[in-house]
């Protein structure tokens, strides 16, 4: 029994098990700070004062000013909320639909595959930027609005994947085994199969995170994201394109605010999967 | 007269292709009885895998009668690598099926795991591995159980023992036997092996070009 305890404890360690201690405490203080941005910033985001523009940073605001004098370290805050809501809310739209339809045309094929998969290549025909676009003109912008015309735009990247996937697990002999035993096909689907293709999935959902923030941040830019003067980093960054010289903490920490989200969220997933993920094959 | 497991009556089977249809089985007929070892011996493209399909209800294009006497026939595969949920503790993939059943206290459910890990000669403590921190023959055991805990009296085995090396072979004749003897399992022991299936089966069921050549005792 001891010996076995031992190797319960040596698979849970792992010899990556830095993955997850280090993303999850990145993600706790990267999540920490967002929701301190919600509540409270050391400045009014908005505020404008002429007399302190670009200034670096300093004791008083730590991440220096920008262009209309406004405190980066409040809007870093404030944006960082945005944008990680932004980027949270298209995965869960797009993954969680990606891989219902992924799953079902992935596993039974036919002429449902046929159908759905017709339908996602014309979603995926179109740059997913461009299909946000249109719904956004449909739909009028906002903060929620972008939220769910990324989402739709980003489902055929994740159909594609989990079908793939899908089609290699249908064929396994321990889903055989599964229907003999009378496993109800929702179970198989989602019980069975599922946590097979998480590797797979978890790093679709990483780069499809960053993917989102890439999109809010590039349609801000294109002033239909995130409306002024609400501060999203990726409406920063592409604000800040102008003053790289003169003031580039303007563009630098906002940045490092995104790197630090995005590598929080990658390895947290990673250990999460070392840690939880069980057997190897 | 031991009691009947299975009974197949005329079964014949066919593939569409395109227009045609391509008939794999021809009138196929036997029966199976409990604690009975029976050999399905025959060269590649005979019928072999599709007599397996058919019996196992995964194949239902077929005319005939196939009627099973007992709960729903459980499979052996030949791949243990592949057979079992490498996501999975052993001890999920034995209680799934008494979830499917329903009607278990978790308690219960993991004392009838524990015993058939027992019955199948591997320690207790296997309950909380995973597939991939097994050997292949302890992943075949570990099959058995799964067919065991089901409840059923007959399984079919895909040639179960071709992927293992011959001392543990010979332990799985060891355990199928006993099983047969304590339990009254039937099995339909799929094989290329006749050395295996001499030494195992009680009746051989030659398949050669979709019909029974022979169906002989041994």
């Amino acid at each position: 029994m001891n010996v076995e305890k031992q190797r319960i404890k040596k698979r849970k360690m792992g010899k990556t098990g830095y993955n997850f201690t280090f993303g999850l405490v990145l993600t706790v203080i990267m999540i920490g700070l967002i929701v301190l941005g919600f509540f409270w910033t050391p400045y009014d985001t908005e505020a404008m004062q002429g007399s302190i523009k670009l200034n670096a940073p300093s004791l008083a605001h730590i991440f220096g000013t920008d262009q209309f004098g406004r405190d980066v370290f409040s809007r870093v805050l404030a944006g960082a909320g945005s944008t990680f809501l932004v980027a949270a809310g298209t995965i869960l739209i797009g993954g969680g639909i990606g891989i219902i339809v992924g799953s079902v045309t992935g596993y039974f094929g036919g002429w449902l595959d046929e159908t759905l998969m017709r339908i996602n290549d014309a979603v995926a025909a179109f740059p997913s930027v461009l299909l946000a676009l249109v719904i956004i003109t449909v739909w009028g912008t906002g903060k929620y609005k972008v939220m769910l015309a990324l989402g739709v735009a980003f489902i055929p990247s994740f159909a594609r994947i989990v079908r793939g996937e899908f089609m290699r697990c249908r064929e396994a002999d321990y889903v055989t085994s599964a229907k003999l035993i009378g496993v109800s096909t929702p179970r198989i689907l989602f019980v069975h199969i599922l946590p097979n293709i998480l590797p797979a999935l978890l790093s679709a959902l990483t780069i499809g995170f960053n993917n989102a923030v890439l999109a809010e941040a590039g349609m801000s830019y294109l002033g239909i994201g995130v409306q002024p003067p609400d501060a999203s980093l990726g409406r920063m960054l592409s604000e800040s394109q102008t003053y790289l010289a003169g003031g580039p903490w303007c563009a630098v920490f906002p940045g490092l605010f995104l790197v630090l989200i995005v590598l929080g969220a990658g390895m947290l997933g990673e250990g999460i999967l070392d840690r939880f993920g069980g057997g190897r094959s | 007269m031991a009691e009947k497991v299975l009974e197949l009556k005329h079964v014949n089977a066919f593939y569409k292709e395109g227009k045609q249809k391509k008939q794999v089985l021809e009138d196929i007929s036997f029966t199976l009885y409990e604690g009975e070892i029976a050999g399905l011996v025959g060269e590649s493209g005979s019928g072999k895998s599709t007599l397996c399909k058919c019996v196992l209800g995964l194949l239902k294009e077929y005319e005939g009668e196939i009627t099973h006497y007992t709960k729903r026939p459980q499979m052996v595969f030949q791949d243990p690598f592949g057979s079992l949920n490498p996501k999975k503790t052993i001890g999920w993939i034995l209680e799934e099926p008494l979830k499917v059943q329903g009607g278990y206290s978790k308690e219960e459910r993991r004392k009838r795991a524990e015993k058939m890990l027992v019955q199948v000669h591997l320690p207790k403590e296997f309950y909380r591995r995973y597939p991939g921190e097994l050997s292949g023959g302890q992943r075949q055991r570990v099959s058995i159980a799964l067919a065991l805990i089901t409840g059923t009296k007959f399984i079919l085995a895909d040639e179960p023992l071709s992927a293992l090396d011959v001392t543990v072979q010979a332990q799985m004749i060891e355990l199928l036997k006993e099983l047969q003897k304590k339990e009254k399992i039937c099995y339909l022991f799929v094989s290329h092996d006749l050395d295996v299936v001499s030494m195992l089966c009680s009746r051989v069921l030659f398949l050669k070009d979709r019909k029974v050549e022979e169906y002989a005792d041994i």
